[in-house]
């Protein structure tokens, strides 16, 4: 059979491996997107990147590029190590909010100030998916988890942590973006700001970092569409989706 | 006089910490990651200096638990790395340690003992002899434990645990105390070149003209952690038959035997010759691995003895594995030190003469 020009393709960098996300996970989604972004920059034999512990675990049977595990928060420490033996590889950490803004908060922000020249991808979808939708960093005011029966009560569990915000008050990061998966419009963005992310690192410029606001729909209660809108309303109050750092350079609002 | 030799003045003063950072750095130590505790600060000073002029890598990671992780990180990537702390530090580090288990990965850590538990004090200890020999995180595993009793012994030491690490792709431990870290004596550089690392085709560099691979510990496939820990105890075993070493002093007539290691065991050295001299015939059994442990040396020294003393910065943790080695054959007594005070040889003397004493006045009584 002939493929039509312009249609979708499976891109090389993935493979055919079927994914154990649930229907509607916003994982696959960025898998994929990272996968074209590997294919389209021709870095995937030079590529190593960093799983983290979560759902992303299994990435490794899914991107055709080397990647490590790490323990549960040491993700950006596993990438350093990586990334300092052999400076010339393009080194990313995939991460979800329990491992980059609990567990491993104090990582992420050290390896941030290190401006160690990497890629982090992180995956924040307000929950902790693997181990059984308990609360996260990131999850909102009154939001119903498996550890916070009642709603997240500002009193007794704080609030959600906004990730970009707190790293963009560093002196080192080279591009920080949030972006949300909560439409066509939003995967054409996530598209974008990996991309962007990635070309610095090739460029040799210094740390990246890429929030994606992602939907769980099994741990958000509700159908793949209303997790959507949840992401594109909820989450993106909490969360400004827009670029904080760009080349170096703060971004104001 | 004899006049002192060539070799006698090839020799530099150095401290304990700083000959093990100069031998990790003749073995060929491309990455160092640490973090500040006393008493092992002059190692990471020492990297921070000399790692950054020959272009490889230091840095002060912001914990023990990223320092660890980092090591990980560089031996993914498949070069040799270190780091090192004191006791609490060691603590944070067994969760990176469980990790570079299994996943297979060569590491050395330097382990300069302070006093425990908790904070403890910053004075040397024995301490950690439990948490370094039986694995020390979580999980099936065990880690080469190396016990340094000098500041020679310090860079000799280093410099073969790299070559352990990469050979049987395992983290190895130098289990030394803050008297070996922080004391200087005169001692002979390694001046050939570092024993050259093994091919590593399981390295992550990108998966250039080969499949993708990865580095993991995760085996949730059925029956795949099973095997793979099957895997690692046959590693084990290979590792024990081939590597496991002790050091014995005066046994061949030994009648009271003396088993310490580290610090203690050179200090055990000077009691035998003293007891001796006392017409005591003493004899002392060091072991140089931890893990393995010399167990079946032990076994058979336990028959032609009348008794031995353990003789620990601690409260009887090597004590364990003795009483397991010698298992009934000769009774086992133990002389402890566990507040950060190192003992005297007279401390242990009068320990180890008080045993045969003891055991001279219940003879006559029998007779």
């Amino acid at each position: 059979m002939k493929i039509p020009k312009n249609s979708y393709q499976r891109p090389a960098s993935l493979t055919d491996a079927a994914m154990h996300y649930c229907a509607g996970c916003g994982h696959s989604t960025v898998h994929k997107l990272l996968a074209e972004v590997l294919d389209e920059l021709e870095i995937r034999e030079r590529t190593i990147g960093v799983a983290p512990v979560g759902c992303a675990v299994f990435a490794y049977f899914y991107l055709k590029c080397d990647i490590s595990e790490a323990a549960h928060g040491r993700t950006p420490a596993v990438a350093t190590g990586i990334k300092r033996a052999l400076p010339d590889r393009i080194v990313f950490s995939y991460q979800g909010d329990g491992d980059l803004a609990a567990i491993g908060m104090t990582e992420t922000i050290h390896t941030a100030n290190r401006g160690e020249p990497i890629t982090v991808i992180f995956i924040n979808n307000t929950v902790y998916g693997m181990t059984g939708g308990q609360m996260a960093p990131t999850t909102l005011v009154g939001q119903q988890t498996a550890t916070s029966p009642a709603g997240r009560h500002p009193a007794t569990m704080g609030c959600p942590i906004r990730m970009c915000e707190l790293l963009n008050t560093l002196d080192q990061p080279y591009y920080i973006e949030r972006v949300a998966l909560d439409s066509h419009a939003g995967v054409v963005a996530t598209k974008k700001a990996l991309l962007t992310a990635f070309q610095s690192q090739v460029a040799g410029k210094g740390y990246s970092f890429v929030e994606v606001l992602s939907p769980c729909p099994i741990y958000f209660r509700c159908s793949p569409q209303k997790a959507l809108q949840f992401v594109g309303r909820e989450m993106a109050a909490q969360f400004p989706v827009r670029i904080f750092r760009k080349e170096g350079v703060p971004v104001h609002a | 006089m004899k006049k002192p030799d060539d070799a006698f003045f090839s020799r530099v003063l150095m401290m304990g910490n700083e000959a093990a950072a100069e031998a990790a750095i003749r073995a060929g130590c491309q990455c160092y990651f640490g973090y500040p505790i006393t008493p092992q600060n002059e190692l990471t000073a020492y990297m921070a200096k000399h790692m950054p002029e020959r272009g490889r890598v230091f840095i002060q990671a912001e914990s023990e638990l990223a320092a660890i992780s980092m090591v990980f990180g560089a031996s993914v990537a498949g070069v040799r790395s270190m780091t090192s702390s004191s006791s609490p530090g060691i603590s944070l580090k067994q969760e990176g340690i469980s990790y570079l288990a299994g996943a297979q990965l060569p590491a050395v850590i330097i382990n300069v003992q302070r006093g425990g538990p908790g904070l403890g004090s910053i004075d040397p200890s024995q301490g950690d002899y439990f948490q370094a020999t039986k694995g020390g995180g979580h999980g099936d595993y065990h880690i080469i434990v190396l016990a340094p009793a000098s500041v020679q012994e310090m860079h000799d030491m280093t410099l073969q645990a790299f070559r352990l690490a990469d050979h049987y792709r395992i983290p190895v431990m130098i289990l030394a105390d803050g008297r070996v870290g922080q004391m200087m004596e005169p001692i002979r550089l390694h001046e050939d070149p570092p024993s050259p690392a093994p091919p590593k085709p399981w390295a992550l560099t990108g998966a250039k003209g080969r499949p993708p691979q990865c580095i993991r510990s995760l085996f949730v496939e059925e029956g795949a952690l099973e095997k793979h820990n099957h895997e690692l105890q046959a590693c084990y075993r290979q590792i024990t038959a081939a590597e496991t070493k002790a050091e014995e002093t005066e046994t061949g007539d030994c009648e009271w035997l003396i088993a310490a290691w580290g610090t203690c065991a050179r200090i055990s050295k000077g009691v035998v010759r003293k007891a001796r001299a006392q017409g005591i015939k003493a004899g002392l059994v060091r072991p140089i691995t931890l893990w393995p442990f010399p167990y079946e040396r032990l076994a058979r020294l336990a028959h032609q003895v009348k008794a031995l003393l353990v003789v620990e910065m601690n409260c009887g943790q090597m004590l364990e594995d003795v009483r397991l080695a010698v298992n009934g054959v000769a009774p086992v007594h133990f002389s402890g030190y566990p507040g950060g005070r190192v003992p005297t040889e007279t401390d242990v003397l009068n320990a180890l003469t008080a045993l045969a004493l003891a055991a001279n006045r219940k003879h006559s009584k029998t007779i």
